[in-house]
């Protein structure tokens, strides 16, 4: 605390347990722990200073942005520092000739589209919380969204980037071209889940906005009739830039919420969106028509304005937090299938959810087979957590063992670290150990993520995160 | 020196590894530079192991292995209406899939959707202790581990030996279209560039040729929408749409680099289209050619003899000369990942 002082100002270093208490826990709001500190950066000299202290006095620190990780992914460490990013906020540099923006790493995703929008470019990754999750946070976790089947995750728009490393050294990888020579240093760090170090400058590739959207919303009787046509539309050779599917209960949650109407009766409802230039999006358009019309829907609409589609998208986005309203508490998962085993996957889950008599709704990206349970349950019930938890390490086992991945987008962070040895054999994490080692050899970054066998935080309250109650956030 | 070894099951490409204090894994030597090394390195090939192990087309993912050509691969994707979005090179030389990643080299098509790092999804390599691993996964989306698939792009086998590789794959364009654009030196090429990467078309390639008077604008998406694409850019930057079959024969010329000096170095570099100019005047100087891919990001330099810099970082490929110029002295964490992925310094060193 003594050393804190030489690097940040009194009021820059939060201490006391009402200041802490905002910081105890992230989007995976089940753990939660009181760290030693928080440090308030606004200079990224301030934040190589700090990771170097904790270098020196070997203390534990996690960086934290918003704080949106819904794997737990900066939930701090007791007895360590939490390093704070918010205030590295500033856009350092647009290059609309290039495409690219260099950001600090506590700019908010949606920040960077507003910044360049006036030069008709856009940043793709759109993860739902992307009104609040910072780039830093991003880049960590290798955020995903609903577009990442044509346009892939943050790691595919990160072109070159500025880090601190666990061990203090400042290394610069990547730059503001597209190619590169040598190893991808950038592919490596991004997604590291803050176990390497701390992105302090990130250059990100911009793309020109599309310039027309055909989004179609389409109901159908039942999932498995969803699920076909989504085999239709990829059987084609057309590609959508999002897929995405909502089940019964999602679809009556974010009815409630934000007042969306979808056709009745349905079991499922498709989102297919076609984009790109007009001449492009009319020629396809009648296609994608097409094999909707044929396959069954009780209704297709076609988005007829950007309202319309922004609606459709609202729907959609905010269906995590509207199941708020039918469950006290919920566990949001993230396991991919192969695409063509979803319907078999949906089925799998739907029967464990009886067995286990708990409710799972499913929104999830049909397009690459990226699922997103929700478990819902009631922590003040006894034990109800516990047999939430049970049902969800059952569903992760079974992505596993289709051939899938415990996590699509969202990162192992704390939740998933247990589940990490059902995809890696021993001598496969031993090298992702040893690749920790390399950059931390002091094991000092993030300590406790990822890996199993780490120590864990208490389990506390569960439930929506505050900025979901207030409606300011949402979830994937 | 020794005929190289030639495994043909991952289990013997392990003991391959584990078999020599040094090794280093070779494909084709479609790139004959990087196939170059010390005498007292045991060579491995990787053309015993060939042949599309999975191929999932209603998943937009294959899995093959390491030495199998890309000959094999784009045929059997087309079969089936898709195609390798990251557009390789050397097709017909009989270039390698794993040669191909170790090597980082995306064709001009990599301007739509990337290279071969946003395509990547997983491998299945012998690490410097001789360890097979397989890390990254076989779906389109995965987020578990660190990121080692798309780290080993570009890694020139110093990191480990490829045994076999998973890729997200495309749906094939229904139609594409090609157009010539003259263009008087590099500043206006650089500008045309810069333009067209900017605009709503969503171009599919686009090149400055190595004659250095033209670029190269490919568009691909539905037939009906391509002429109307067409006309706008036309309008915007004169030239002409080239016939089906010109149009075959650049990109073939390109891809196969037919273009280049049969015994000089073939140099990769990465760059900005800003930094054209500069190096398109350097190239010249010293009596080369330049294939200027992906938009103004990435460039082939073909030389007649070898020269000590070109200004920017380049990475040798072929013909004789160091495998680096004007490399950027490497930070601390390389030998740190170097060593932890391969302990024993078994592979060559990055820089050698």
């Amino acid at each position: 605390m003594r050393r804190l002082a030489e690097v940040l100002p009194p009021t820059r270093v939060l201490a006391g347990p009402a200041q802490l208490a905002a910081y105890e826990s992230d989007g995976l709001t089940a753990f939660r722990t009181a760290p030693l500190a928080v440090a308030v950066p606004e200079t990224q000299a301030e934040v190589i200073k700090l990771v170097r202290l904790c270098h020196e006095e070997k203390i534990p620190f996690v960086a934290r942005g918003s704080g949106t990780s819904l794997s737990g992914g900066s939930t701090p460490v007791s007895g360590g520092l939490v390093i704070t990013l918010n205030r590295l906020n500033r856009i350092l540099r647009i290059d609309p000739a290039q495409r690219v923006a260099v950001v600090e790493p506590g700019v908010i995703n949606t920040a960077v589209t507003l910044a360049v929008a006036a030069y008709g470019l856009h940043y793709a990754p759109d993860p739902s919380s992307q009104s609040i999750c910072t780039i830093g946070g991003n880049v960590a976790f290798n955020s995903g969204g609903a577009h990442c089947l044509k346009y892939g995750m943050t790691s595919n728009h990160v072109l070159g980037l500025k880090a601190v490393l666990a061990t203090g050294e400042v290394v610069e990888f990547g730059s503001a071209s597209r190619e590169q020579l040598g190893p991808d240093w950038c592919g490596l760090f991004v997604g590291n889940e803050g176990l390497f170090g701390i992105a302090l400058e990130v250059t990100l590739q911009l793309l020109p906005r599309a310039e027309v959207f055909h989004t179609v919303l389409a109901g159908y009787r039942t999932l498995e009739q969803a699920g076909d046509a989504v085999s239709a539309i990829i059987a084609s050779g057309l590609l959508p830039g999002a897929i995405e599917i909502m089940d019964a209960l999602a679809l009556e949650a974010a009815s409630a919420a934000v007042h969306a109407e979808y056709p009745p009766g349905c079991e499922a409802v498709l989102i297919v969106e076609l984009e790109g230039p007009r001449e492009v999006v009319a020629a396809q358009r009648p296609q994608l028509d097409a094999l909707i019309a044929a396959s069954g829907p009780v209704e297709a609409r076609p988005a007829r304005d950007a309202t319309e589609r922004a609606a459709i998208w609202k729907g959609r986005k905010s269906a995590f937090s509207a199941v708020g309203r039918l469950s006290p508490d919920f566990i949001v998962q993230d396991g991919v299938v192969p695409r063509r085993r979803l319907g078999e996957a949906l089925r799998r889950i739907a029967e464990m959810s009886r067995a286990a008599g708990i409710r799972c709704a499913n929104v999830f990206h049909a397009g690459d087979g990226n699922l997103h349970p929700l478990i819902l349950y009631n922590g003040i019930e006894p034990g109800a957590l516990e047999r939430a938890e049970v049902l969800a390490g059952k569903i992760l086992h079974m992505c596993v063992e289709m051939g899938g991945s415990i996590t699509g987008e969202h990162g192992v962070g704390l939740e998933k670290r247990d589940y990490l040895a059902t995809m890696f054999n021993a001598d496969e994490l031993d090298c992702l150990h040893r690749l920790r080692d390399a950059f931390d050899p002091l094991g000092l970054a993030n300590p406790g993520k990822m890996f199993p066998n780490g120590t864990a935080p208490s389990l506390a309250q569960h439930g929506l995160h505050p900025l979901e109650k207030a409606g300011l956030i949402s979830r994937e | 020196m020794n005929a190289p070894l030639k495994p043909s099951s991952l289990a013997e490409l392990a003991a391959a590894v584990r078999s020599a204090p040094r090794v280093l894994a070779i494909g084709a030597g479609t790139k004959s530079r990087l196939c170059a090394i010390a005498t007292d390195v045991t060579l491995i090939s990787t053309l015993g192991l060939s042949g599309i192990t999975e191929y999932q087309p209603d998943e937009f993912t294959f899995t093959a292995l390491a030495g199998t050509p890309l000959r094999e691969i784009a045929a059997t994707l087309v079969d089936r209406g898709q195609y390798l979005p990251f557009d390789p090179f050397l097709i017909d030389a009989g270039a390698t899939l794993g040669g191909t990643l170790a090597a980082g080299l995306s064709g001009p098509g990599r301007f739509r959707f990337g290279g071969l790092r946003d395509f990547i999804l997983g491998v299945r390599f012998v690490d410097g202790t001789g360890r097979l691993l397989r890390l990254g996964g076989k779906v389109v989306k995965n987020a578990a581990g660190f990121d080692v698939p798309k780290f080993l792009v570009g890694s020139l086998g110093r990191f480990g030996v490829f045994g076999e590789l998973t890729f997200k794959v495309f749906p094939s364009p229904a139609a594409t279209l090609t157009m010539r654009l003259p263009v008087a030196d590099a500043n206006v090429a650089t500008q045309i560039l810069t333009a067209a990467a900017g605009a709503r078309w969503e171009i599919d390639a686009l090149d400055f040729l190595p004659t250095a008077d033209a670029i190269a604008l490919r568009l691909a998406g539905p037939a009906a929408a391509l002429p109307l694409l067409a006309t706008e850019i036309l309008t915007r930057f004169p030239g002409e749409i080239l016939s089906a079959a010109s149009a075959d024969a650049l990109w073939a010329d390109l891809r196969e680099l037919r273009w280049t000096f049969s015994d000089g170095p073939l140099l990769k570099l990465a760059l900005t289209p800003s930094q054209l100019p500069a190096l398109a005047a350097n190239v010249r100087n010293h009596a080369g050619k330049l294939h200027v891919t992906a938009g103004g990001n990435a460039a082939l330099v073909s030389l007649p003899a070898p020269i000590v810099s070109l200004g920017l970082p380049a990475l040798t490929l072929r013909g004789p000369g160091p495998l680096w110029l004007d490399a950027p002295a490497a930070p601390a964490i390389v030998a740190a990942v170097k060593t932890a992925l391969d302990p024993q310094n078994r592979f060559p060193s990055l820089a050698a």
